[in-house]
């Protein structure tokens, strides 16, 4: 198969040098949502950790399906039907390219995260987890990474344990290794935390597990977007990620699963496209990847997810993730110097993410505040209770940055800050 | 573009740093939990009755200043009310900050026949904050049906 990026459908998009300079002002022109304003001020988004916004090239790219190629896949053989699945398997490979796995038949098609972890929850869970088992979770997981899992574990009688976590949000990775044991059958992690932003060493604990013989799932929801992935150098068995936090579509995502384990499991749903043949008697189903893709899938979007990760590898995720650590140490020293303001999550290896209270006043009424201003964040638990239960707050600021950030924008957000204070003075 | 002032008045962001009947009623012939799964705000309301009259009412929990001063003023309000009255003057402050007040023909929209509580009209503009509004009023709402289940705004 072919490892040399395409050249995206129209050809207005032509990946950049990655020794180029990082220029953001340029960047931003690939984004039309940004040049707009909002009460009356320029749009300051920072809820990027909840969903990123699209460059023009993913938006043609899922135009261009609908005004050109649209068909279903795999099954005509028409003009068509060929062009929808040549470009639909294209965004696999560059999926597969994107995660470094060896094998485009590892590359599952997902409405996002959350159903990737529930098909390895409802597939390998529901075959390898028995009664008395457990499944290892970390005590900064998403609601998504811990929900499939009780779910499984009350079914089968099994034990979700939960590897704690410091006071600054990293996880302990000791008492992780004393978790495991010969009745740890899988364990599911982060490989960014979604409220904190700590960024967990994925290829030491992937080995802990592994000396258990325990497979490892990793929710890289909040890393595709900012870390280099290579799943051969992490070792991990499951990885998976969404579309739209990413700059991709929503409603597309992908898992990322070992071919020995992925053929060894049984399939998540059943209907047409996941068979090789169907009696009343028998059915037998079909190869990988196809076995996981039950039904017509969200073609478009995941066309639009290629463009959208053909898009980021062409700017370099290297030059991204330098130019989010910028943003976020500009963040993480203004924000200090704000009086009564903590910081909840303060690893020091963190991606994008800056989580924050205010002595005396709700996240909520912060955030209606900001939004005045023009500055988009996230106020709330962020789907991840045990996380607020942990730091005793009921409740965080989330500013969450992207590629197409910039530091005015964090400025705008301490100003946001200081009218905050006004308002409540 | 809505003036913040419209929706933090004084009084709202007096009571959110200072509420009344903030306490709980260990005898209360009646309690209820609420959440806003949301924004994690959460309060229990306490209702204690002399008859059909609201003898005593009072509120625990935390929550953003909007439904702290909310709860706060509608434990004020609806002291020595009946059942009946405070299920109305719920439905009037629920009109009063949905904007369904004009309406529905019960006043111009701005909450006149409400009293203090007139100062939450300013929720209207903000949509998303009307549960945060409403939240201590479906608890009571709850509180005095009997509810064993705590009540959620989603």
């Amino acid at each position: 198969m072919s490892t040399v990026a395409r050249q995206q459908p129209g050809g207005a998009y032509a990946p950049r040098s990655g020794s180029a300079r990082f220029d953001v002002e340029r960047i931003r022109q690939d984004f039309p949502i940004l040049r707009q304003q909002v009460h009356g001020h320029p749009l300051v988004y920072l809820d990027n950790a909840a969903t990123s916004q699209k460059p023009q090239v993913v938006i043609d790219a899922v135009r261009n399906y609908y005004e050109r190629d649209n068909a279903n896949i795999h099954r005509g053989v028409h003009f068509l039907s060929e062009r929808a699945t040549e470009e639909y398997e294209r965004a696999r490979r560059t999926a597969q390219r994107f995660l470094n796995a060896p094998d485009s038949r590892e590359i599952i098609f997902v409405r996002g995260t959350t159903e990737a972890i529930n098909l390895v929850a409802q597939t390998y869970g529901r075959k390898h987890v028995a009664e008395g088992d457990e499944v290892l979770v970390t005590a900064m997981e998403h609601h998504s990474n811990i929900v499939p899992w009780q779910i499984l574990c009350e079914e089968k009688g099994a034990h979700l344990r939960v590897a704690p976590i410091d006071d600054r949000g990293e996880l302990l990775v000791d008492e992780f290794e004393k978790l495991l044991g010969p009745r740890t059958k899988l364990v599911a992690l982060p490989h960014v935390s979604n409220a904190l932003g700590t960024i967990n060493p994925v290829a030491t604990l992937v080995e802990m597990a592994h000396r258990w013989n325990a497979p490892v799932l990793v929710d890289g929801a909040q890393a595709a977007p900012h870390v280099q992935i290579d799943v051969q150098a992490l070792g991990c068995d499951f990885y998976a990620f969404s579309g739209h936090k990413v700059y991709g579509p929503t409603g597309i995502g992908i898992l990322y699963g070992k071919a020995a384990l992925l053929d060894a499991i049984p399939p998540y749903q059943g209907g047409g496209e996941m068979i090789s043949s169907v009696t009343f008697e028998k059915t037998t189903y079909n190869k990988l990847p196809h076995k996981f893709e039950a039904g017509t899938p969200d073609i478009s979007g995941a066309i639009g997810l290629g463009a959208a990760l053909d898009y980021v590898k062409g700017l370099g995720l290297d030059e991204i993730a330098a130019h989010e650590e910028d943003l976020l140490a500009y963040a993480n020293a203004a924000l200090s110097a704000v009086p009564d303001i903590r910081l909840i999550g303060t690893a020091p290896h963190k991606a994008g993410v800056v989580s924050f209270v205010m002595e005396g006043i709700h996240p909520h009424d912060i955030g209606t505040i900001l939004d005045q201003e023009g500055i988009a964040v996230r106020t709330g638990h962020h789907c991840a209770q045990p996380v607020m239960q942990r730091f005793n707050v009921p409740a965080t600021v989330r500013a969450s940055f992207a590629l197409y950030n910039r530091k005015p924008e964090i400025d705008a957000l301490v100003s946001g800050i200081r009218k905050v204070r006004e308002v409540f003075a | 573009m809505s003036d913040l002032r419209e929706l933090y008045q004084e009084q709202i962001l007096e009571h959110s740093k200072t509420p009344r009947n903030f306490r709980a009623l260990p005898d209360a012939s009646r309690h209820a939990e609420g959440f806003n799964p949301l924004c994690g705000d959460h309060f229990t309301v306490y209702l204690d009755f002399d008859g059909d009259s609201i003898r005593d009412i009072a509120f625990q929990g935390s929550g953003c200043a909007i439904s702290k001063a909310s709860a706060s003023m509608m434990t004020q309000v609806l002291k020595g009310k009946t059942k009946a009255e405070a299920e109305e003057i719920f439905r009037r402050f629920h009109e009063l900050v949905t904007n369904q007040e004009a309406k529905s023909g019960n006043g111009e929209g701005n909450g006149e026949n409400l009293g203090k509580l007139a100062v939450f009209a300013g929720v209207r503009d903000y949509p998303v904050r009307v549960k945060c509004a409403t939240l201590a009023w479906h608890t009571l709402h709850a509180a005095l049906e009997g509810s064993q289940q705590p009540v959620s705004t989603e």
